[in-house]
Parts: C-alpha cells; structure tokens; sequence
C-alpha cells in the first residue's frame, strides 16, 4: 500500500499542477480559498460541509466537462510490471497494518501498482514539484492564546473503552503472521 | 552495503524509475535517506581483525526541546505539565475528523529565536511533512514535521568545560548544528501489562517540538554533556524552553560510534532514556567502552537501539524495529509553506502584520546570552575564565555574585572565591539552588566587610560563614560576638603567645635565623592553631619576625 501512495505522490505533482492551473483560470481558487479559512477557523460545522458540497455539485456548472477527457495510456508507454517478493509484501502489511492474506489480494495490490504506473506517462519535466494547489498561498499564522481544550469528557465518551480519564488501547502493535505461517496461508488460498 | 547504497540513492532520484525501491535491499537503504538521522549511515562496516590500538569514540546528539508557548503547535490547547489526564486536548490534538491545523506564531517565532543564538542559516521558506508510524499516543498516525526543509539548517555551538588533571583548565569545544525542526510531540503511554492494554494520555500530544540535530564532533560523555548543558543554558536564557530534562522538557538521544581516528566511522547504536546531563555523559561512556570492548574481542558492533538503565549504569538493547521501520515521509497537505521574513521592508504589501514573523525583530530581541555573559564578567570583573563559566553555569550565581559585590568593598576577585567554593560548595552539598542559599547576598557582603575591615581572620571567616549556613538570620556580627571569633590585635597577649610558640620550636628559630624564612609560616600556622585562627596575621608575622632577627 505505502509504495502505490508513493508512486502516486511522486507523479502526482505533474497532474495536480495542471488542475491548479484549470481552477485558476476560471476563477476558482478565490472559493476555494475562502473555503479553506472558514474550514480552519470554524471546524466541524455542518453548514460548511454543506456548502461544499452544495458550490461542487452545481449542474450548470459549464467549466466542468461534460464527457471525459482522458484516454488509456498504452501499455508499451509503462515499465515492466512489478511482482511483489514475499519479505516485502510482510513489510507492507505490517506498516499498512492490512493483511493481504490470499494469492488474490497480492494480485490485487500488483495490479493497484500497475494501475498507478501510468502516472510515468505523464510528462512532468520542466515542470516545479507542487504539494498542492495551496503552494502559492502564504500560511495561516495563530496568536499563542489558549482557545480550546478541556473537554475531557467529550472526547472520551467517543472511545469504546476508557479508564478514569485515559484512553484505553490494546498493548502496543498486534504481531502479524511470521513469513512460515503466511506461506502456508497463501497455499491454502490456491 | 556502501555499493548498494549509493546504487539506491541514484535509484531515488531518478523518479520516473521509482518502482525499483520495490526490491527489498533498495527499500532499507531508502528509509534511512528519507529520515533526517542520516550520517554515519552507509559507512563501510568497520571490522576488526587484530586487536585495534586507539579506538576513538564518537558522538552525535539528536535533542528534542520542548517550545515553551502557552498553546500547542497546531492547536489551541494548553501546554502544562502533569494537568489532569487527556484535559489539555482539542478535538484536533485528538486527530478527530474535520479538524485541520493552524500554526502557532509564538512556536515559529522560538524556533527562529534558538536558531539565531546557536549561528543558524534560516530557511526563508520552510515545509512541513507527515511522518507516518503506528502507535496509540499518536492519534493521528503520522506526526507533522518538517523533513524535506527545516526552519534552520547549519549552525554552531560554542560550549566550555573544566577539564584537564586539577579540573581548573577551560577546554573550549564546538559543534555543529545540522539542523532545528519544528514538530509535534506525542502523547503519553501508560503500560498496564497485568491487564494487557495501554492507557493513553493526550495531554502531550501536539506540543510544539524544535529538533536539534546536532554533528558527531564530540568524543566522549563529558564534551556531550558540556554541549547539551551549555545548549539547556542558552535555552533557557532565551526562555524558548524550560529546559528540564526531569520533565521531558528537554530530551537527548546519543548517537555513538567508536573507530580508529582517520578511519571511517563505525557503526552506530543510539542510545535512549536518557533523562538528566549526567546520565547522559554515563550513558555515552558506558556505550563507548562496550561497543570498544566487542570489538577488541573480534565482534562487529550491531547497529541498534539502546536504553540506558540509570541503576545499573548499563545501556541494554531495546526491542529492535530497524529493519521494519520506513516512515512513508509525504508533504502535509493541509499547510502551504512557512514563509519567515528577513526585515519589516521585505514584508509583502497588505500583510497582517500579526500573521508573520519577522527574524530582524527577533535578532534585535535576543537577550545576552551565556557566553557573553561569561566574557562581560571576565573583562568587568577580572575573573578567571574558569570562574566565569562556574557562575553562569549555576542559574542565578551571576545575579548573587553581582549582589555581593554592590554592597562590599573587596575586589571582585577576592569574592568570587567565596561565591564559588564556600557557597556552592554548600549549596550542592545539600542539593539545593542559589535561590534557596540560607545566606542572602547582603549577608554574606557584610561577613566579607568585618573581614575586609580587619576584623576577622580569613579562617574565622570561613567559622562564621559555617555558622550563618546552620542558623539562618543571624548576622554575620552576632555570631563573631557570640563565637567570640573577633580578631585578636592585643599586642601583649599576641606577644605571649608567639613567645610561647617559639620556645617550644628552637630548631625552627634556629632554620629561621640561618635564613630559611619559609619556617616562619609554620610558626604562624602555630600561633594562629593557638588563637583558633583569630590572631591578626600581619600582627603575628611581624612579632615573630621580630623575635627571631
């Protein structure tokens, strides 16, 4: 999981770029923004959720494409597929804390890989990395004052099981499967 | 393993062929670049046939200070130490949904102001990422840090320490600062083994950090506890961190090697827990005798982590994640870059002028810092360099001293004695700071006065001082009276004693005449043993001087 979100971020910068320059052209980053201080400043409010919602689900919206826009890359433009040796695959599950298990969810993950792997087919060179559309925008800065907090109670009456005041969670990670037991597993699963 | 690694570094930076970190050897190398703890990584591995000669130690310290602002880094909660569990928590230092960060301008403003005392670079644009591991006292999965551009990179710190046989010689040292990070803190873990499960306290959670990454240029436990001592000092002096280690305000992590000088550096462990200076010179120098001692028997030192367990004054292996550990480090989406500003004419137009941090200002804020401070007090006073660092080390001996010496005559190098030795002596006999001495400034002004003044020796000076320390409150004056500790300048009585000294020591009085005048101290020391210190040494010296031409 954590190399498809790589490769993802990585390409990603060529795309997300691009969109920027979509919003900017039609005079959207204005909204954008302003949605983005109302949702630092006034957090957790339905109205505001709602008026997302409400300004990028408008149906005469004519800037937004009507069809698709894209087309499959061809494979010959893609590198060799990935095959996932079984020591990774362990790695991955214990940082992912997901369990692939089955020779299906293996063939799940390579063909996520895959999928991801036409993002090298964009042509990003040339082209400044962004992290997001908000690179240009200077950052939001807080007076050192203290305007939260002390709501204890609030926020354990979300957790399933509390002590007194403390948050009650299992003794530190769950050991996974060792690489004996996951082979057997995946033998099973044939 | 270096071959490999500097294949998996070309491998990094050409993206478009990424997917290779998939192969599992590439992937290790790949977590260490990612994190900022690079540096003696990918050294060849330093192995050891016949018995080595001068194995040299090495030490790099990674110091995590605490911000001391009122709120958290990215929340408005408050910052206290042992408040009630979980009642210093937002819904966004418990990670809820929806909830997204705001920086703390009083948090950025600290980290410019420590890096500026210890000569950094600041970063006029600085980014902040997401370092991704699982553990329940850090709610939200990842902490927020500043990986790919920190706020301040390559600095110094100048530091001292009294080294040398007699302990009396100021060795000056420095090391560079890799360096300062903002990020968050986590929260706090209570381990309940009987019942299996683990008790979480968020109190702690976002707390504003500045990580110092600082160089391994320091050889041994005392340099690294001279460093960090004299880094807790400028923090504090700055009042950007309380700096008690105790509280976990200030915590350091060791990273030691040891290898031949002009060798590569050997491999390295990193030892944590450590929670007071001492501990951590302890710390280091056991470390650097067992990885010495391995390798002297022909082992490899392992590359791990280590505790340091204070009873035993061990560092033993703490559970080993190294190979599983990769951090996922990606850009945190929810805040555009930090932009600090050199000068108020830099400043972009229409800006609120409470919405940036300007270094200028902050530079002309900075207060006088220790090692000026122990230059003033050199140059002022005319002290030794070694007294210097002896008062500004001791929080408050400065002000005490300068106390002192408003409301005496004597020279200030004739004081500093008394600051140094008698008072601190006294003060860490009984582990206490100069705020809680028995004796006030002005007290002690008036003791050296009567001495000054000719009305107490220097030795009963010494009693008098002894007994202010037991009973507080009384004068200096009272005791002299009580003790009857006063000078004795009667000449008549003084000439009896001297004459009764000298008749029991003829042979003395006979080296003394035939010209050896150093027998005459021995005979002063008699005379002054028989008055219980209270003669009038000038007085004496002359008498017997008399007596014996």
């Amino acid at each position: 999981m954590s190399v498809v979100s790589l490769a993802v971020k990585r390409s990603c910068r060529g795309v997300s770029l691009k969109s920027c320059n979509l919003l900017a052209n039609d005079g959207y980053s204005i909204t954008n923004e302003e949605i983005f201080h109302r949702r630092r400043n006034i957090f957790l409010q339905s109205h505001n959720t709602h008026l997302t919602r409400l300004l990028s689900s408008r149906p005469l919206n004519s800037k937004v494409p009507q069809a698709a826009t894209w087309e499959p890359v061809p494979l010959d433009q893609l590198p060799p597929p990935v095959h996932i040796p079984a020591d990774l695959l362990n790695q991955l599950e214990r940082l992912a804390l997901v369990d692939f298990r089955t020779k299906q969810g293996l063939a799940c993950l390579e063909e996520a890989i895959r999928f991801a792997d036409q993002l090298h087919a964009v042509g990003t060179s040339g082209v400044e990395p962004m992290d997001s559309v908000l690179d240009d925008r200077s950052l939001n800065l807080r007076e050192d004052a203290v305007t939260e907090g002390d709501c204890a109670e609030e926020l354990l009456q979300l957790s399933k099981h509390t002590i007194e005041e403390y948050f009650v969670a299992p003794p530190g990670n769950i050991p996974l499967p060792t690489r004996e037991e996951r082979a057997t597993i995946l033998k099973h699963s044939e | 393993m270096a071959a490999s690694s500097v294949a998996a570094s070309e491998l990094l930076q050409n993206m478009n062929k990424h997917i290779s970190i998939l192969y599992p050897k590439a992937s290790y190398v790949i977590r260490r670049i990612s994190t900022s703890r690079q540096r003696s990584d990918s050294q060849p591995q330093l192995r050891v046939k016949s018995a080595p000669q001068q194995l040299v130690g090495v030490v790099g310290l990674e110091v995590h200070a605490q911000i001391n602002s009122n709120t958290k880094l990215f929340s408005g909660s408050s910052v206290r130490f042992s408040a009630p569990p979980n009642s210093l928590v937002s819904p966004f230092d418990a990670s809820l949904p929806g909830t997204l960060p705001v920086l703390n301008t009083r948090c950025v403003e600290a980290a410019v102001m420590t890096a500026l005392a210890l000569n950094c670079t600041i970063n006029r644009t600085s980014l902040f990422d997401r370092k991704h591991y699982f553990y329940a006292d850090l709610p939200a999965g990842y902490q927020i840090t500043q990986q790919r551009r920190p706020i301040a990179v390559d600095g110094f710190l100048d530091y001292s320490f009294l080294g040398g046989k007699k302990r009396n010689q100021v060795i000056k040292r420095t090391v560079s600062i890799k360096q300062i990070q903002l990020e968050q803190d986590s929260g706090k873990s209570l381990h309940d083994d009987l019942r299996s499960q683990t008790l979480i306290d968020l109190n702690r959670a976002g707390v504003g950090l500045m990580e110092l990454v600082m160089e391994p240029d320091m050889s041994c436990g005392e340099e690294a506890a001279a460093a960090v001592g004299e880094l807790q000092r400028i923090l504090q002096t700055l009042g950007t961190c309380q700096g008690n280690m105790s509280e976990g305000q200030l915590r350091v992590d060791a990273n030691v090697s040891v290898h031949e000088p002009g060798e590569p550096l050997g491999i390295r462990t990193e030892v944590k827990n450590i929670n007071s200076i001492r501990y951590l010179a302890k710390a280091i120098d056991y470390e650097i005798q067992r990885q010495i001692a391995v390798l002297q028997r022909g082992g490899t030192v392992q590359s791990q982590t280590r505790a340091f367990d204070s009873k035993s004054g061990e560092t033993v292996p703490m559970r080993d994640k190294e190979g599983l550990q990769d951090y996922r480090f990606m850009p945190e989406p929810n805040l555009p870059p930090l932009i600090v500003y050199e000068d108020n004419a830099s400043l972009p137009t229409g800006i609120d002028a409470c919405q940036v941090v300007v270094v200028q200002a902050i530079r002309e804020a900075l207060p006088e810092l220790p090692a000026v401070k122990r230059e003033r007090l050199v140059q002022t006073y005319g002290l030794l360099p070694e007294h210097s660092l002896t008062l500004v080390n001791e929080d408050g001996l400065v002000e005490y001293f300068e106390e002192v010496l408003k409301a005496t005559k004597k020279e200030p190098r004739k004081v500093i004695g008394w600051v140094t030795k008698e008072l601190v002596g006294h003060l860490k006999q009984q582990d206490m700071s100069v705020s809680q001495s028995p004796i006030a400034p002005s007290a002690l002004a008036e003791l050296l006065e009567l001495q000054e003044t000719g009305h107490i020796s220097s030795s009963a000076a010494r009693r008098v001082f002894q007994e202010m320390w037991r009973s507080p409150g009384k004068t200096a004056l009272q005791i002299i009276r009580e003790q009857d500790l006063g000078l004795v300048s009667d000449t008549a009585q003084l000439h009896n004693i001297c004459q009764e000294v000298l008749d029991s020591h003829p042979d003395e009085v006979n080296a003394i005449r035939g010209g050896n005048k150093k027998v005459l101290n021995k005979l002063m020391g008699l005379v002054q043993r028989e008055t219980k210190g209270r003669a009038d040494p000038v007085l004496v010296r002359k008498i017997i001087q008399e007596k014996t031409s």
